[in-house]
């Protein structure tokens, strides 16, 4: 196989032809979408960008760039991380589907192609990798996020096909996404992480219905999902029975890796650049204050570049690291806890460098507004994808070797403690 | 801690057996109490194993073992930190290379030779030129073929007693616009008219020591470098500095955090270990967390600047800035979770808290480090401006 794979240079110089040829340059101001926007755009403007995020993907995909690193009879071109990071190189300057690299490639077709069977896979990657299905995770519950082995959501079966029913929350994209990875309760009767199920379901389909949460800086595009009597073919099904936490290790595993490092994402991932946090537009936002020259500034300026690189360094590393064996898959909850500090971190420094022209703007100060506005939703940098605190127990717990906690949820779940939000289930 | 060759982690393992045997904690307090901790036929010893001829290029004599050797002196400076050990490897590798890079072999083989097996050890006399930290104020006058240095170098660490001292000195050359341009300049120290007198400090194994030139008399072949070249060359010197003094802080802090773990194991209170409570466990997290986005901007930066990159500068000041302020407060961390043992003497710990410190401060602050790296991202931008404009 080896000796036919194109040389990475040669696929950069190939891709580097392409883009030139084929794909739009990004434009700066529109770091605007989502959970980043400070003016929050209408539905009909969320899903006009949705749709360039398809149109773009099928270009790539046509131009042999989507799914390098998948294998290619799932519509993927078979090559390596090393190819992956050349054309992740090449793409910057070009606007690239950024809003769908999580959740579609990490993880849903990450864990897709880890436990699908081979008609999951045939079915749903290239079809990933044509822009045709946007996938989202349906995870979280109101009952908690972080104890995701405590999903109350269940699935009972029936013949060859489920019965879904309960509550999922947080679900980014949820509202257009196409299909779902959803974790669910399959047997009360036995400890909680082995009486759970992953499934794949179509976000159409009858029995799920879809709010949209707003969120403090304007943005909707969070959902929650109530699950009444969804019917999910056994053939859907992401696993075996009882095994959905096996999964789960991976999945969670997989959403981490967004932060830097996954085979399976192009770009900058969902953002393409630090937005109003770039080294660049703090200096030039210095400079336009005419506090560029004070050395408080030059100080707060400098931390906030320098965390930045560190994390670079960081994310490099502890890839480099994981992939050779050095450090085990856990040690990716270090890049998470560091990016998350970091950027909430980033979040002040940048409230603070603007002063009041980032709590009070005149219309059109697009960039003073998504400070103030990226500042009231930081705290998001260290609760999506699992928590800072999660992070913690996982990094004292699995690399450290540091005693485990105290458990009150051994035992059958059905007998499991649980809080007034997680409601349902049997 | 680093990705490293087979034979990084060679020359690291020899060297970590090397100062293991050598400086076991019990002989660091020994040297605590002596005036001076340089022990000639040690370091000797340290040279063979390779500690001071990795940033030369083999044409000059020296070596590297994977083809970048600041990337190799890391592993070094790296274990120098983790065991708070003594010897001016810095100094003597930073002015080696600068004798590597830009004298020639006619007038600097000697000493770089000297350098090279161990028998003489170097520091670099650095201070900057403006600002607030502007200390070093050497002055050169020709004086027949040579010329003649007067100045004060207020801090360098001190070595071998038949050292070199590279320096700064204005006064004898001009830049094209007709400005005063700096010269390097390397002195013997046992030079006529060269005073050293110690100084205080908090490292139990580094001494240092001010500098007075009094009317010393060094031939022309004394200047290293193109005339005028110093204030340039000084900024690489600075990064190689930077780079080394992180690499010792990650080492530093790598034993520190090495040491709470197996404490926060032992420890009981309560009825449990230490390391069962929740808020233990998450500051260990931070602080493993802490040293491995150390060593990575270290090891990174290493790199960079091996390599010589254009953006070698902005890695070098990022890891001086991250590292020597993260470093000591990781350390400071670590004693906390000792309790009151953590501050006593008799336990190590400061050992690892000392070195990082001064290296932390010296040849620049974390502070100084991180403005610099904005002036420097400020200058790259003001280029592409000015390319996008043409
Ligand atoms: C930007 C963003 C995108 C998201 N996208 C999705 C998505 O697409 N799909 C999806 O399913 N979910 C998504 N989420 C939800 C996210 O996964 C959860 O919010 C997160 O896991 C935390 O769960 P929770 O909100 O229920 O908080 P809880 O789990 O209730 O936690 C509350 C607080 O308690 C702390 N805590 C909880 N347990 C412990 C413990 N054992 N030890 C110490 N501290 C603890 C937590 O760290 C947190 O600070 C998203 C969230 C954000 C912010």
């Amino acid at each position: 196989m080896s000796e036919t794979m194109i040389d990475v240079d040669e696929f950069a110089a190939r891709a580097r032809a392409w883009l030139a040829e084929n794909m739009p340059p990004a434009n700066p101001d529109r770091d605007t979408f989502f959970l980043y926007a400070a003016t929050h755009p209408t539905d009909e403007e969320v899903l006009a960008r949705a749709a360039t995020c398809r149109e773009l993907q099928r270009r790539l995909f046509d131009g042999g760039f989507a799914g390098i690193c998948v294998p290619t009879r799932y519509g993927g071109q078979g090559l390596t991380p090393a190819h992956q990071a050349a054309f992740n190189r090449e793409i910057k300057g070009y606007d690239y589907p950024a809003e769908i690299q999580a959740s579609t490639f990490i993880p849903c077709m990450a864990v897709l192609l880890e436990f699908g069977t081979e008609e999951q896979k045939q079915r749903h990657i290239p079809r990933m990798l044509r822009g045709e299905e946007i996938w989202v995770q349906l995870l979280s519950e109101p009952g908690g996020g972080s104890d995701a082995a405590g999903a109350v959501t269940t699935a009972t079966r029936d013949g060859d096909r489920w019965i879904l029913n309960g509550s999922k929350v947080w679900t980014t994209s949820g509202w257009w996404g196409d299909w779902a990875l959803c974790l669910a309760r399959t047997n009360w009767d036995v400890a909680k992480h082995q009486g759970l199920t992953v499934f794949s379901l179509p976000m159409s389909a009858p029995g799920l219905a879809i709010s949209q949460i707003e969120l403090v800086n304007g943005s909707k595009d969070f959902c929650q999902e109530f699950l009444t009597d969804v019917v999910v073919p056994d053939a859907d099904r992401i696993g075996d029975v009882d095994a959905g936490w096996n999964v789960m290790g991976r999945w969670l595993y997989h959403e981490r890796t967004i932060s830097g490092g996954s085979p399976y994402v192009t770009g900058g991932g969902n953002r393409p650049n630090d937005g109003p946090y770039e080294p660049a537009a703090m200096i030039a936002a210095a400079r336009r204050l005419g506090t560029i020259d004070d050395s408080r500034t030059r100080a707060l300026l400098g931390e906030a570049q320098t965390s930045s690189l560190v994390l670079r360094a960081l994310v490099e590393s502890v890839t480099r690291k994981m992939a050779g064996g050095v450090l085990p898959h856990h040690a990716a909850a270090m890049t998470r806890l560091f990016g998350g500090t970091s950027n909430a971190r980033r979040a002040a420094i940048a409230t603070e460098l603007y002063g009041g022209a980032g709590v009070v703007w005149a219309p059109g100060e697009e960039t003073a507004a998504q400070v103030g506005l990226g500042y009231l939703t930081r705290q998001a940098a260290c609760i999506g994808g699992g928590t800072t605190e999660m992070a913690r127990n996982v990094i004292a717990e699995r690399l450290l070797g540091l005693p485990r906690e105290q458990r009150a949820d051994t035992g059958a779940f059905r007998d499991v403690p649980r809080g007034p939000q997680a409601t349902g289930g049997q | 801690m680093f990705t490293q060759t087979a034979d990084q982690d060679l020359l690291e393992a020899t060297t970590e057996q090397y100062l293991e045997a050598t400086y076991p904690p019990t002989r660091i307090r020994e040297l605590a109490r002596q005036d001076s901790t340089f022990d000639p036929v040690l370091w000797k010893r340290g040279a063979e194993l390779g500690w001071t001829s990795l940033l030369v290029p083999e044409g000059s004599g020296g070596g590297s073992v994977s083809g970048n050797g600041l990337a190799d002196l890391l592993a070094v400076a790296f274990q120098f930190g983790r065991h708070a050990a003594p010897g001016p490897l810095i100094g003597t590798n930073v002015v080696a290379a600068a004798l590597g890079r830009w004298g020639s072999k006619e007038r600097h083989g000697g000493p770089l030779a000297e350098l090279f097996d161990g028998a003489a050890t170097a520091a670099w006399g650095y201070s900057p030129r403006t600002g607030p930290r502007a200390g070093a104020a050497v002055r050169a006058g020709r004086s027949g073929d040579g010329f003649l240095l007067d100045g004060v170098v207020p801090c360098v660490e001190s070595g071998a007693p038949n050292g070199y001292l590279l320096v700064a000195a204005s006064g004898s050359d001009t830049t094209a616009d007709g400005d005063d341009a700096r010269s390097h300049y390397l002195v013997p120290l046992d030079a006529p008219g060269v005073r050293t007198s110690p100084l205080g400090g908090i490292d139990l194994t580094r001494r240092h020591a001010a500098v007075t030139l009094q009317e010393v008399a060094v031939a022309a072949n004394a200047q290293v470098g193109e005339p005028g070249s110093a204030d340039d060359h000084d900024e690489l010197l600075l990064d190689l500095t930077a780079v080394l003094q992180a690499g010792e802080i990650v080492g530093a802090m790598e034993r520190a955090f090495a040491m709470t773990l197996r404490w926060v194991n032992d420890r009981y209170s309560f009825g449990r270990p230490l390391g069962s409570y929740q808020e233990i466990k998450h500051r260990m997290a931070d602080l493993r967390t802490q040293l491995e986005a150390s060593a990575a901007v270290t090891e990174k930066a290493a790199r960079r600047v091996g390599e010589g990159t254009p953006d070698a500068h902005s890695w070098a000041s990022a890891a001086k800035a991250h590292v020597g302020r993260v470093g000591p407060e990781v350390i400071q961390d670590c004693v906390q979770l000792h309790g009151g043992i953590g501050i006593t003497f008799e336990h190590d710990l400061h050992l690892y808290l000392r070195r990082a410190t001064v290296d932390a401060q010296l040849f620049g602050t974390p502070a100084t480090f991180t403005d610099r790296l904005v002036g420097l991202t400020e200058t790259a931008l003001a280029a592409t401006a000015q390319d996008g404009g043409k």
